[in-house]
């Protein structure tokens, strides 16, 4: 659509307008959110990753100000069982009261004027615990002098899968290695923390719940149940978030805590995360090891897979994703883009006295594509093939599309080849071969590509199997217009640094005409909004966009009623565009339309159709197994060998992400999720020792890539429209987060193959370097 | 992360500051950028905070013939924008361009990194690279005390209760002096994991070089004419200093100290 010749329909690269509120330091947030008598909460948090609850005590004279357990009558422990066969459950109890599990486990619930005082108040309470041995290795989680994290259990594993098919095929390969890799567990780093404010509205008798969530309906289901009140007492509305990457997708013990303590006691209650209680009690993600063997022909054709993956889940099952979700996930993505005839894959999600985990943008994705892609490589150099040309293979060809692979993904459409290609010959070989010239001898160049799929948007038929508490179905948006022709938009799914106020309103924009610029979108709130599983998995352009789509088809259909009306035409002669109605030469504005049906109604017929300028309307696309989007990464290296730094020279993306309703908060999103897939690849990092105690408790401790650690990125798209989608566009938020490790490992480890050196663990430090480096010498 | 209760007192001199700072649990506040996160950790919990930030006569830098002594409360920023004099060719304001981040040197003050006495701060090993003095004020009266004597470990220094660091006596250098200072951080802005300073002065008859970031106070090697003249290798260097550490760890002080010295010789290295 055009506005004089500024383009703000499907495809145009406009600012987003949402920025100038968050740039301008004029948003809200949590902690904006002030009310009169409202009291702060601290959490007293359990020192100890395992131990036996004697006591929690409460400081004389503040006893008052003091929660513990006993004290939340009828409330009942947050449950996310998987129906998988074998599931073992656990109860995230709201407060610990007979165990605690893991450093950070809350206790107790002090309430006073200021933080401060809380905080006075939390140190007075006395903890009584005995402590017991922790599991903070997973490797160990399973011997037999292992302590079990939940009694009742029979080992520290919340789920084992087996995928088996026609592995035995493997056998006639001509080569076999095998690789135990692992990578880090990581603490989601969003700018904003969590962060909750609860009160009880005696006007409407409704509990009133601001978080910083991603899934505010979910949430809202899940107090419900933790609370026993009924969903249309609860309303959960998510201001301003500042970042979510997955942090924010779950129900949280606080939420159901603030929730209750607002209701029994007639009073606001904030709590909001600080950067402590973030790094140390919630890092929660992306930990895996791998047993890994890859079986190819000399030919260069890669045969079959055997991998022997677990994750670390950490102490509970977490809701509404479960323990499970990612170990399991990694026997049905782990062969991606590749094709293969045989294939096994044994998946455990151990328990652990870690932080229960959470899906980080990419979710298991990240950690099987640098599994899969560092064997690729692996792989190559044994049977002496370019590692690209031994990965265009193997991949499947854009003609066998749409291509169902051996995990029974169905990949939607794309060129994969094409993707590696464009990023291989992006790749400036020229310009390296003159800076290895003149570089020390101990600096030294390497380049490594990845290569990934990206499902997202994957509805019912993907979820239901899983048995979890929240199975994505239909998605609904409601349009309405303004009577002064402005409109407005209601979706269930949260914006919070996607761009979605844009992003729909030119969704809006190209199906009704209206200036993007005057839709205003209203999403999240319980109350406003229609029912949504909320954002996560690359779905709100799919979903969301699909619905609010199908909506403002509903309601073009409805004011080309009115309008042609007012022109004495027929509907099927009204053009919508540019903010107006119009039939050859006649026009109307969409204000005055919206007027005379809103204000001035006796100028239209008796038998005008009633139903108005709003709807609601529902959207599923064509086929719910999700979009794939998918990309190549080409990353250039240099490896200090003296200190162990590794420079990133060049960076190359190639990514389709289908039709971009907006380009330019594509770019971002990869540019972001790239940045975050450095942090994987090379800083980011949580240590535990051996008593589950974390070790990096700051940010100087637990780094996470700044601006001048990100390189200039150079992006390539390519746009292979999906079949299934409303514009042809697919989920795109997490790739970027996705290849960065595998494609940053193989340059490593291209750089330093002259000494034998391969770095398999995440991240790939300079101390690990030196390491390995010294070790090499060792044994040389 | 809050901190506990505390009184807060600022003061105009820094004669106030030592009246204050008799009292027991006083402490001083310069730019707060390190105690700042101790007290919000609770890791500090002084009943009585001395704020020295905006206190006059610490702040000024006193030019006197082939000294320049620096005030307490002079800040990275100061030093870095050139608003206070180099007392070398240059060589302390580039250094104070890499300490930290900007927001943290525009409070960040040179006495209150060298009362941290953080291993790995720059100012604990370049001003011990340079053979400064710290001026020392206290109940007691004024003393002053080089570096080495000053910085006892990681953390710990030879100042005793209710003292104050007033500033820094720093010797002129000029352009026939050579200087290297080379440091490994993990991202920009980060402390060190390890450093070295190498100074050259045939002026004075100077040779001194550290290594830095060593987990404890910094080391002046000590006999730099070895290192200088070739007689021993950086890694012979470092494997005398720290002979208890892995090779992988000392590869990196070796890495540092050959930077320094590369960049004392005008080698391009970094
Ligand atoms: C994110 C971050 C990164 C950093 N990175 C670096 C880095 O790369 N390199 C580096 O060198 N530093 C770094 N720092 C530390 C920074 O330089 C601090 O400014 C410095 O260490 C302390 O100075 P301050 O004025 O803030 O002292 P404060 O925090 O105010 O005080 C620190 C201690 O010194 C005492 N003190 C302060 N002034 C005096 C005085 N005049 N006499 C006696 N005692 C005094 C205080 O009582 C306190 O115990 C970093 C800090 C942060 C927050």
């Amino acid at each position: 659509m055009h506005d004089g010749n500024v383009r703000r329909g499907v495809g145009a690269s406009m600012l987003r307008l949402e920025d100038d509120r968050l740039l301008r330091g004029k948003a809200r947030f949590v902690a904006d959110i002030k009310m009169p008598g409202m009291l702060e909460v601290a959490f007293v948090r359990s020192p100890v990753a395992h131990a036996r609850v004697r006591g929690v005590g409460k400081p004389a004279g503040h006893e008052d100000k003091v929660i513990v357990s006993a004290d939340l009558k009828g409330v009942s422990g947050i449950r996310a069982d998987s129906g998988l066969t074998g599931f073992k459950s656990s109860i995230e109890p709201i407060l610990a009261f007979d165990k605690v599990r893991f450093v950070g486990e809350p206790l107790a619930a002090c309430l006073a004027q200021t933080r401060a005082e809380a905080e006075d108040i939390a140190e007075l309470v006395g903890l009584d615990l005995d402590t017991l041995p922790a599991i903070s290795e997973m490797t160990k989680a399973c011997d037999t002098d292992a302590p079990l994290i939940h009694e009742s259990w029979s080992e520290n594993v919340f789920l084992e899968t087996l995928v088996d098919t026609n592995f035995a095929a493997a056998d006639k390969a001509d080569v076999r290695i095998s690789r135990t890799l692992r990578t880090a567990r990581q603490s989601m780093a969003p700018i904003e923390g969590r962060g909750v404010v609860a009160y009880w509205d005696a006007h409407v008798e409704q509990l009133v719940v601001y978080s910083s969530t991603q899934m505010p309906h979910i949430v809202r289901n899940g107090l419900a149940e933790c609370l026993g009140i009924p969903q249309g007492m609860i309303r959960v509305i998510p201001p301003d978030v500042g970042g979510g990457f997955g942090y924010k997708g779950v129900l949280l013990r606080e939420e159901v805590c603030l929730a209750y303590l607002a209701m029994q006691l007639r009073r606001p209650m904030r709590w909001v995360e600080d950067r402590r209680e973030q790094l140390t009690g919630n890092a929660n993600c992306r930990e895996h090891h791998y047993e890994i063997t890859g079986y190819a022909n000399r030919d260069g054709t890669l045969v079959g897979i055997d991998c022997d993956a677990i994750v670390d889940s950490g102490a509970y099952s977490l809701y509404p994703f479960s323990a499970c979700l990612e170990a399991a996930q990694v026997a049905s993505i782990l062969p991606g883009p590749y094709k293969l005839e045989a294939y096994r894959c044994r998946t455990r999600s151990i328990a652990s006295n870690k932080p229960p985990i959470l899906p980080f943008r990419g979710v298991a994705r990240t950690g099987v594509c640098f599994a899969i892609e560092i064997m690729m490589d692996a792989l190559a150099r044994e049977i002496g093939m370019d590692p690209v040309a031994f990965r265009l293979k193997n991949l499947v060809q854009p003609t066998e599309m749409p291509f169902t692979n051996i995990t029974n993904k169905y990949f939607d459409s794309g060129d994969y080849p094409e993707a590696l290609g464009r990023a291989a010959a992006a790749v400036d070989m020229q310009s390296l071969q003159a800076r290895r010239q003149l570089s020390t001898p101990n600096k030294k160049i390497g380049i490594g590509f990845a290569i990934y799929c990206e499902q997202g948007a994957h509805g019912t038929s993907v979820y239901h199997g899983w048995g979890i508490p929240m199975v994505p179905g239909f998605e609904q948006a409601n349009a309405r217009f303004t009577p002064d022709g402005g409109l407005e938009l209601r979706v269930g799914v949260q914006s919070h640094g996607q761009g979605l106020e844009t992003t729909l309103a030119q969704v809006a924009c190209e199906i009704l005409g209206i200036d993007a610029r005057k839709v205003k979108l209203v999403h999240g709130d319980t109350a406003l909004t229609p029912y949504s599983t909320g954002t996560w998995g690359s779905r709100c352009m799919v979903m969301a966009g699909g619905a609010v789509a199908a909506a403002c088809d509903t309601l073009a259909g409805r004011m080309k009623s009115i309008a042609a009306h007012l022109l004495q035409t027929d509907p099927s002669e009204i053009i919508l565009a540019d903010d107006k109605a119009s039939s050859g030469s006649r026009e109307i504005s969409i204000a005055e339309i919206a007027k005379v049906w809103y204000r001035r109604p006796q100028d239209l017929p008796a038998n005008m159709d009633p139903a108005g300028l709003e709807v609601t309307q529902g959207y599923k696309p064509k086929k719910d197994t999700g979009t794939f989007s998918y990309g190549a990464h080409a990353a250039v290296v240099e490896v200090d060998t003296k200190t162990g730094a590794v420079e990133i020279l060049d960076y190359i993306i190639v990514e389709d992400g289908g039709v971009l309703i907006n380009p330019m908060v594509v770019d971002g999103q990869i540019y972001g999720g790239a940045a975050q897939g450095i942090g994987t690849a090379l800083y980011e990092e949580m240590p535990y020792d051996v008593d589950g105690q974390p070790l990096a408790s700051t940010p100087a401790d637990y780094r996470i890539p700044g601006s001048v650690e990100v390189p200039r990125i150079r992006l390539d798209h390519m746009e292979t429209p999906s079949p299934l989608t409303r514009f042809g566009q697919k989920g795109l938020g997490e790739g970027g987060a996705i290849a960065p490790p595998a494609a940053i490992a193989n340059a490593v480890n291209d750089a330093l193959a002259e000494y034998a050196v391969e770095m398999l663990e995440l991240p790939i430090t300079p101390t690990r370097i030196r390491e390995s480096l010294s070790r090499a010498r060792a044994s040389s | 992360m809050k901190p506990a209760p505390f009184a807060y007192q600022a003061v105009p001199s820094a004669k106030d500051a030592r009246a204050y700072l008799a009292s027991p649990d006083a402490k001083a506040i310069a730019g707060g950028q390190s105690l700042g996160p101790m007290l919000n950790l609770r890791l500090a919990r002084p009943a009585l905070l001395v704020d020295i930030a905006r206190t006059r006569d610490l702040r000024g830098v006193l030019e006197d013939g082939d000294v320049v002594t620096y005030g307490a409360a002079v800040t990275h920023a100061d030093i870095e924008d050139g608003r206070v004099p180099d007392a070398t060719p240059g060589w302390l304001r580039n250094a104070a361009r890499h300490i930290a981040y900007r927001a943290v040197r525009n409070r960040g003050t040179i006495g209150g990194s060298l009362a941290h006495a953080d291993p790995a701060a720059d100012w604990v090993n370049i001003m011990t690279a340079l053979g400064a003095m710290v001026l020392i004020s206290g109940p007691h009266g004024d003393r002053s005390i080089s570096m080495e004597q000053f910085i006892l470990g990681p953390y710990a220094t030879a100042l005793a209760a209710g003292e104050l660091i007033s500033g820094v006596r720093v010797l002129r250098r000029s352009a026939k002096a050579q200087w290297g200072y080379a440091k490994f951080c993990r991202k920009e802005g980060d402390f060190a994991q390890a450093s070295a300073a190498v100074l050259i002065d045939p002026e004075r008859g100077e040779q001194r070089i550290v290594l830095g970031a060593i987990e404890r106070a910094p080391a002046c090697i000590p006999d730099p004419e070895a290192f200088l003249s070739g007689r021993l290798s950086a890694d012979d260097v470092v494997a005398q200093i720290l002979p208890e550490r892995d090779e992988a760890s000392r590869a990196l002080h070796a890495a540092m100290l050959e930077q320094a010295h590369a960049m004392a010789f005008g080698g391009a290295v970094k």
